[in-house]
């Protein structure tokens, strides 16, 4: 990780043509320091984040306060740290009476906080949760006592993540997590903050502008999906093709423990609905052995969504499973013990994560706690099927091969489709591929769950999510929707994004078809369609030239006569 | 470590911490004599003195320098 220095020397840096995102940073106590981390890091991250930071100590005024500066600066994100130092002056000054009620009353005010946030401007919530402070008051006796506050302390922070949990526009960035990891006496140093009133030392800055900047990636779709891992002391310790699957090292003794812990780790990564694809050079046979066979094997084949095992390089064999997955490279993690093999990919794939796992694979899986690498804004039960869903596109892959004619395949599929509007049911799920799509994203507007739910409430728009299921298997909500009643004639289609794995379907045009007869019954002449270009959407350029529209001056918008239209082919029906 | 030694080593590390290769310490400069050297980057400058010669400061000390010669002196009352 680079250090403050480091950090600031990029803040003389060309920001322009980066994505540009405007933050506002309220904090208790001197945040400039913090401010010029996370500006920092934002570059190294690929964003140009434009950063109002309040005067100091600032927080209620700016919230409580209409006019502020910060409701004219309408930032996307607002950046709220309350120091634990604050937090225990607070509860210092209380007469004895409130302490047992100090949490509760701290977090109905973090609570007006962000219900004022919210009505006046649409941008999400970045709370610091505290870092502990035992004061020793009581000693141990404080975990008994509950008006101590260490007590009051972690109540709230336990408060602020069911909080967080039932607002979906308010996130956590866990600074007490990194003050577990680096201890206390790295994160805050007397001296600045006497000096200061800083309470991060400024070798913990570059880890909380990581932290921070780690969910704010996410929310801009920057989220890794996909972990891609080597077998032979990776996965286990030892060779299989040398060492025979008895002596391969797993289980409870001595190091194979370390191996066993990581493959519950990948296990509960894949549960999270991570990606689990092999890449091993191995005979694929051997390599499927301790799968089938070792008792103590962690991870099973139906685990595992893309199993690669030969002799070919691996850089050839992970374009082969990033055209399986048809995922972004940059999505992609990439596990291996071999220095080489990780040099190789890392100079031949631009984007993957390759981390430099250590030496000794004892520390493997505490290195891997480090780096985060799999933040994320969004969790909804589907993400647990995704696994299967893959696996059973390399089943219609095998299929397609046997029907010569296209649409025989398609029509063999008995494809059905759900079409609804948003709805509390779908929102998360809505929510997450609005991050998460990137290659077949019209426009690349994301939207979060509290967007969704002020749209789904909205009358001046349509929204629409379609599932889509087919006799190998259902693929869940697959595709969205949102159209903008721009004028009396023109219906504007705000956003359009599809999940990748329903490529070559024809839900293009079932979703076309849709789109003309909602504009035709409420009375709209035209339907205009957009296309905003990024790095990584150039697969839909000519979406809208492909479907018939007609181009308006050039200029990536497109118009389409919805009473000029005749209905696409396609062999999907409503369900 | 002689006074002069210590400056030098003080001189590289003002050049990395305010970016800056033009600045040449003496005993006499202050604050006002080096672009940038506000109290914000004063903090940084002193921690990254901390790590050269592994020692720490007292808070008072932070703040009690009046010039370079000063902060020299009391890196070196420090015993390295």
């Amino acid at each position: 990780m680079k250090s403050f220095s480091e950090l600031k020397k990029n803040l003389k840096r060309n920001f322009s043509g980066l994505k540009s995102i405007k933050v506002a940073l309220l904090g208790d106590t001197a945040t400039q320091f913090l401010q010029q981390a996370l500006r920092g890091t934002g570059y190294d991250y690929g964003y140009d984040l434009q950063i109002f930071e309040a005067d100091f100590n600032q927080i209620e005024r700016q919230v409580f306060d209409p006019s502020s500066e910060l409701y004219e600066f309408k930032p996307e994100i607002v950046i709220i740290f309350q120091s634990t130092h604050k937090l225990n002056s607070k509860y210092s000054k209380l007469k004895p009476d409130y302490y047992g009620s100090f949490a509760d009353t701290q977090l109905e005010i973090i609570s007006n906080i962000r219900t004022t946030i919210s009505s006046n401007l649409n941008a999400k919530i970045i709370f610091y949760n505290f870092p502990e402070i035992d004061d020793s008051v009581f000693g141990n006796y404080a975990n008994k006592t509950e008006i101590s506050f260490l007590f009051q302390l972690r109540k709230l922070n336990y408060q602020l993540m069911v909080f967080a949990s039932q607002n979906p526009d308010f996130y956590i960035c866990d600074l007490s997590s990194i003050q577990n990891q680096f201890s206390k006496s790295v994160v805050f140093q007397t001296s600045i903050y006497i000096n200061t009133e800083m309470v991060l030392s400024i070798d913990i800055l570059p880890e909380v502008a990581a932290k921070t900047l780690d969910t704010i990636g996410a929310m801009n779709g920057r989220v890794r999906k996909c972990l891609i891992i080597d077998l032979d002391n990776t996965m286990w310790g030892g060779i299989i093709g040398d060492d025979g699957l008895e002596n391969i090292q797993l289980g409870t003794l001595g190091i194979g423990k370390a191996f066993t812990e990581l493959q519950y780790w990948i296990k509960k990564l894949k549960n999270r609905g991570v990606i689990l694809a092999i890449c091993s050079k191995n005979t694929e046979s051997i390599a499927k052995e301790p799968f089938e066979k070792h008792p103590d094997m962690v991870l099973h084949l139906d685990d595992i969504a893309v199993f690669v095992a030969n002799w070919e390089n691996k850089v050839d064999n992970i374009k082969k499973i990033q055209s399986t997955l048809n995922i972004g490279f940059d999505s992609m993690v990439f596990l291996d013990d071999n220095p080489f093999e990780r040099n190789i990919v890392r100079e031949n794939i631009a984007g993957i994560v390759v981390p430099e796992l250590p030496v000794d694979p004892a520390d493997y899986l505490e290195y891997l706690y480090t780096l985060n690498l799999f933040d994320t804004v969004s969790y909804s039960n589907e993400d647990t099927e995704r696994t299967k869903q893959y696996q059973t596109e390399a089943k219609r892959l095998v299929e397609q091969s046997v029907f010569v004619n296209e649409g025989d395949f398609l029509k063999s599929l008995n494809m059905l489709s759900l079409v609804e509007p948003f709805n509390n049911f779908n929102t998360p799920r809505v929510a997450q591929l609005s991050q998460r799509s990137n290659q077949f994203n019209l426009r690349t507007v994301r939207y979060t769950e509290a967007d969704i739910e002020k749209l789904s409430k909205s009358d001046k728009s349509h929204t629409l999510s379609f599932t889509l299921e087919d006799k190998f298997g259902d693929n869940g909500l697959i595709c969205v929707v949102i159209l903008e009643k721009e004028s009396t004639d023109v219906l504007f289609i705000d956003t359009w994004f599809m999940s990748c794995r329903v490529l070559k379907r024809g839900m293009e045009n079932f979703v076309l078809n849709t789109l003309v007869a909602i504009a035709k019954e409420n009375g709209f002449k035209y339907l205009k369609g957009e296309y905003i270009p990024t790095p990584k959407n150039e697969m839909v350029k000519n979406h809208y030239l492909n479907l018939g529209f007609i181009s308006e001056n050039d200029n990536n918008v497109w118009l389409l006569d919805v009473n000029n239209y005749s209905p696409k082919k396609n062999f999907i029906n409503t369900k | 470590m002689e006074k002069i030694d210590v400056l030098k080593k003080v001189n590289a590390v003002f050049i990395d911490v305010l970016d800056n290769e033009d600045i040449v310490l003496t005993y006499e400069t202050t604050a006002d004599d080096v672009e940038d050297w506000d109290s914000l980057n004063h903090i940084q400058l002193v921690v990254a003195i901390e790590k050269l010669f592994k020692t720490r400061f007292t808070s008072q000390e932070i703040q009690s320098w009046k010039n370079v010669g000063e902060m020299l002196d009391c890196i070196i009352s420090k015993g390295v």
